[in-house]
């Protein structure tokens, strides 16, 4: 009965949860590179008489304080800068949006999480907190009062996959990764400045082969930061596919995340209350950023989200795969 | 060689207890799935003696429908095991339907407050029954796929695991749409 090859919500997730392994692979291995390299051709502690990769381990260390501190009271950071307020039982908007959210917690077998309006007009929604235990779900005034019920669940069952999934875990990890990648491309173009010596000395030792991959290696440290940020970047896009995957298991029902997304694609203005540090966990990009809209080669790169149009095509994808499994049952 | 039989039991035996306590642990959240339908059962029972109290009034005329509910609803709550159940429900929720539709010609209760509240808190219980099922659906199939696929079949029969009941839906027309929506059309 299941003919179709296609990509029915099933295949969309185990294929993205894949990607992100080999995207987190690759990221690990390209921080692994910058690391040793510093460590071979500056510091020298990697050599034939010692093995000990102070360079790596440092910014690793740093890199990872730098992503905790962040981190550190970052739910009540992000609700309180968005001026999020705990929603309030007594209105009938805020209401439905306790009773669709416990509808995405049953469905999810997850906690209650806990749920937070933002006074903006501007329709978005951003889930946060590290484990499922302590998490938090914030929307907008305005969604509430651009979305229907249908809608509006799935927009939340988004966001309670991604609290299902441990995006905010996940992206801390990233963003660890990103930052030893500064540090250490940073440790390399300053001692390259103000001590060149150490690095004559080592590079004298080696053969060609040595040559050429000290050549790799400075080109990799000045593209780092860029390198990074675009690795950063496909992870982000990965999870966003995903959550939406998720959010259709949750809800079987991929039209109303779909048909969400497209009001919130009309809807243009940027969501000026939720910073552009938390954007990556919102339904769609805040920031206004036009890297998102657009598809292309540096929208591909850079862009938090992938492009609006993209996602709803994957939901529809999914809906008409349902829609044929239903013919095929009944 | 004894220490190589050794360590191949200590494996074997680990691996048994390992895959017996994640049947327990399935076993546990099926039941636990199995109890959220319950409790948004007993909720939805709950609600509709005050919905059609409350439109009683302004709906005289429509005396048959309203008793159809209220039996549809005693039916439910005394319905005993799954399948029994799972009908008695479905049988109930088609009366509820045809109750809001009639809601529709009444404009004085459509607009009542009280009323979208409650309307408001059936259409929540609704879905909310549907997802308790899906998830219980989903997670008893995961636990009678662990008891009956090799290798953990063998610990499954040893202790006597019994295949967990699917909540099954009758009719396809649900299964395509699971949310239902009893909102009134503005």
């Amino acid at each position: 009965m299941m003919q179709t090859t296609g990509v029915n919500i099933y295949d969309q997730q185990a294929r993205n949860r894949r990607m992100t392994v080999a995207v987190m692979l690759g990221f690990g291995a390209f921080v692994a590179f910058l690391g040793f390299g510093v460590d071979v051709f500056l510091f020298g502690s990697i050599s034939d008489e010692a093995f000990f990769p102070i360079g790596t381990i440092g910014g690793v260390l740093a890199g990872s304080l730098s992503a905790l501190w962040s981190l550190k009271g970052g739910a009540k950071a992000v609700l309180a800068a968005a001026g999020a307020q705990p929603v309030h039982p007594g209105n009938p908007q805020h209401q439905q949006l306790i009773n669709v959210v416990d509808e995405m917690r049953i469905a999810s077998g997850l906690p209650m999480p806990q749920v937070y309006v933002i006074p903006d007009p501007d329709p978005n929604a951003f889930a946060t907190g590290t484990t499922p235990d302590t998490s938090v779900v914030a929307v907008t005034e305005g969604l509430l009062s651009s979305l229907n019920r249908e809608e509006l669940q799935g927009v939340i069952a988004h966001e309670m996959s991604h609290i299902r999934n441990y995006d905010m875990r996940l992206m801390t990890v990233v963003a660890a990764l990103v930052g030893t990648v500064l540090v250490l491309s940073d440790m390399a173009t300053r001692s390259m400045r103000f001590g060149g010596s150490s690095r004559s000395k080592n590079k004298s030792s080696g053969g060609a082969g040595t040559g050429i991959l000290f050549v790799v290696w400075i080109i990799a440290i000045i593209l780092a930061p860029l390198i990074g940020r675009m690795l950063a970047m496909m992870v982000s896009r990965r999870r966003e596919y995903l959550a939406d995957a998720s959010a259709a298991e949750l809800t079987r029902n991929p039209l109303g995340l779909a048909s969400a997304l497209e009001k919130l694609n009309n809807a243009v203005t940027p969501t000026t209350t939720i910073r552009k540090g938390s954007a990556h966990l919102c339904i769609v990009d805040p920031t206004g950023n036009a890297m998102n809209a657009k598809e292309g080669a540096v929208a591909d790169l850079f862009g938090t989200h992938p492009p609006i149009e993209l996602r709803i095509e994957a939901l529809k994808q999914m809906a008409y795969e349902r829609a044929e499994i239903n013919k095929h049952n009944s | 060689m004894f220490y190589i039989v050794l360590g191949v039991v200590v494996l074997i035996v680990g691996w048994v207890i390992m895959k017996y306590n994640s049947l327990v642990t399935l076993r546990n959240q099926t039941t636990n799935g199995w109890k959220q339908i319950d409790v948004q059962l007993k909720r939805r029972h709950d609600l509709i003696p005050n919905l059609v109290n409350t439109v009683k009034g302004q709906m005289q005329f429509e005396q048959e429908t309203l008793e159809k509910v209220i039996q549809a609803r005693n039916a439910a709550v005394s319905a005993h095991g799954v399948a029994d159940a799972a009908a008695k429900e479905n049988m109930l929720t088609g009366a509820l339907s045809k109750l809001f539709a009639l809601v529709e010609n009444y404009p004085n209760l459509k607009s009542n407050e009280n009323v979208k509240q409650l309307q408001e808190e059936l259409t929540s219980t609704e879905n909310k029954i549907s997802f308790a099922r899906q998830f219980y659906n989903d997670i008893a199939t995961r636990f009678n796929i662990d008891q009956q696929t090799f290798p953990g079949n063998i610990v499954a029969s040893m202790f006597s695991f019994k295949a967990a009941e699917l909540f099954e839906i009758t009719d396809a027309a649900e299964r395509a749409v699971p949310t239902v929506d009893l909102s009134l059309k503005k």
